[in-house]
């Protein structure tokens, strides 16, 4: 299937039609909701908080972070921001929430520092690399992007950006501006080497050591230079991790062993150990 | 536009970044809209440190809203003895949570771009000169 991001640019491919279906479709919707729960298990917010949904869109993602229960730390305020006006008349329809704006993420996130307690970002931010004309570089709007969102969190905050890259090489461009920036990294995958495999990169902006906040959380690698360098450029797979486990399994099942069939629990402690 | 959110905005330029008169964005021909909301005085509770209050009372100025305390309310005056919501976080709610910018304009003091709202969405594209 072509990538639509291969074919136009974010603000004419999500025209009002395109909109209308991607927001009224129930399996984009239960998607949509399924990752914004993920995001929000990993950010880990104990109380009411304030988060910018980044490529909001219709409110898709927006919507699960208004309707958190008051026992699980709920409900937030978010502020969306998007560069497809249709997106937004359709979140308008819907009488979401949150606030939102207009706005092209690669021209930089316009808010005070630590303005947010937190940000998501649920299937947008690949978009970011495809701009070529003569003045942008996806590398220049990568980092205005990540420097200015770095800039609008607050000490201890935390983002959680779900992307779908075209391949390796993008995903490492994605993460290594998140680092330039200066936050702390860490990649996610559910149901990895699957044709609905999900890519998180969890974000801190972190006092002492920044990998430090990300490192604590469930099935998470995590992107350290030192490590990195010792590993020659190899990520970094922790025993019991997901991807330890999946390539357990992998060498398991060649040697002719059974081995149970792999959800997108596999790898994944039980809720109280979070 | 809640005004909450007006409170958090600079202007988007880079070149105004540096400079003091970027913050806040100032509020033209506004149309207000009180948007009914519930209350969430946790979330009052966790986001009024970082409210510039200074800011927030020129926007009510200029918005023509009565007029604000010089300071802001601390964490004591938002609930009552028996915990419950105090008069002072009712306002604050109203104000912050329930007051909108319908449509209108937010001028920026430095560069002087103004960003056009229309149906309570603000438009932040800038033209790629002004990047
Ligand atoms: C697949 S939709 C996801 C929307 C929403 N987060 C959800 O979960 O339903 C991707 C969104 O990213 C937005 N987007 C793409 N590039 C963007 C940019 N440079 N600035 C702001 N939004 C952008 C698109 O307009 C679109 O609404
Ligand atoms: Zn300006």
């Amino acid at each position: 299937m072509s990538r639509p991001e291969d074919s136009l640019p974010p603000d004419l491919f999500y025209n009002d039609v395109e909109s209308r279906k991607y927001t009224t479709s129930s399996r984009i919707r239960n998607i949509q909701a399924d990752m914004t729960h993920r995001a929000l298990e990993l950010l880990d917010l104990q109380e009411p908080s304030f988060i910018l949904d980044v490529g909001c869109g219709s409110g898709l993602s927006g919507e699960i972070l208004s309707s958190v229960e008051e026992e699980d730390g709920g409900p937030h305020m978010w502020v969306g921001m998007d560069i497809s006006s249709s997106m937004l008349a359709q979140a308008l329809e819907r009488d979401v929430e949150g606030d939102m704006l207009l706005a092209d993420i690669g021209q930089g996130v316009a808010f005070r520092p630590g303005t947010f307690d937190a940000a998501i970002s649920i299937s947008a931010i690949q978009w970011l690399c495809n701009a070529e004309t003569s003045d942008v570089s996806p590398e220049g709007r990568l980092k205005r992007f990540f420097d200015s969102l770095y800039a609008s969190l607050k000490r201890g905050g935390k983002a959680v950006c779900q992307f779908y890259p075209k391949n390796a090489q993008q995903r490492s461009m994605i993460t290594n501006a998140a680092i330039k920036a200066g936050f702390g990294a860490g990649i996610l995958e559910d149901d990895p080497e699957t044709k609905s495999v999900k890519v998180y990169l969890v974000l801190s902006v972190g006092g002492g050591d920044v990998t430090g906040a990300v490192s604590g959380m469930q099935d998470v690698d995590v992107y350290d230079t030192r490590r990195k360098e010792r590993k020659r450029g190899k990520e970094f797979e922790k025993k019991g991790s997901k991807a330890w486990i999946m390539r357990k399994k992998g060498q398991m099942e060649a040697k002719g062993k059974v081995v149970k069939p792999s959800s997108k629990y596999t790898g994944r402690k039980r809720k109280t150990a979070f | 536009m809640k005004l909450l959110t007006l409170n958090f905005l600079t202007c988007a330029r880079k070149a105004c970044k540096t400079s003091a008169a970027s913050f806040p964005l100032h509020p033209r021909e506004a149309e207000l809209e009180q948007v009914e909301l519930d209350m969430n005085p946790q979330f009052i509770r966790n986001v009024l440190p970082r409210v510039e209050w200074e800011a927030m009372r020129s926007i009510s100025q200029e918005l023509g809203l009565p007029s604000l305390p010089d300071t802001a309310p601390g964490p004591e005056e938002l609930a009552d003895a028996e915990g419950g919501p105090t008069q002072i976080l009712k306002d604050l709610h109203t104000l912050l949570m329930e007051t909108t910018i319908a449509s209108g304009k937010l001028l920026c003091a430095n560069c002087g771009h103004e960003y056009a709202i229309k149906e309570g969405i603000a438009n932040f594209l800038l033209p790629s000169h002004l990047v």
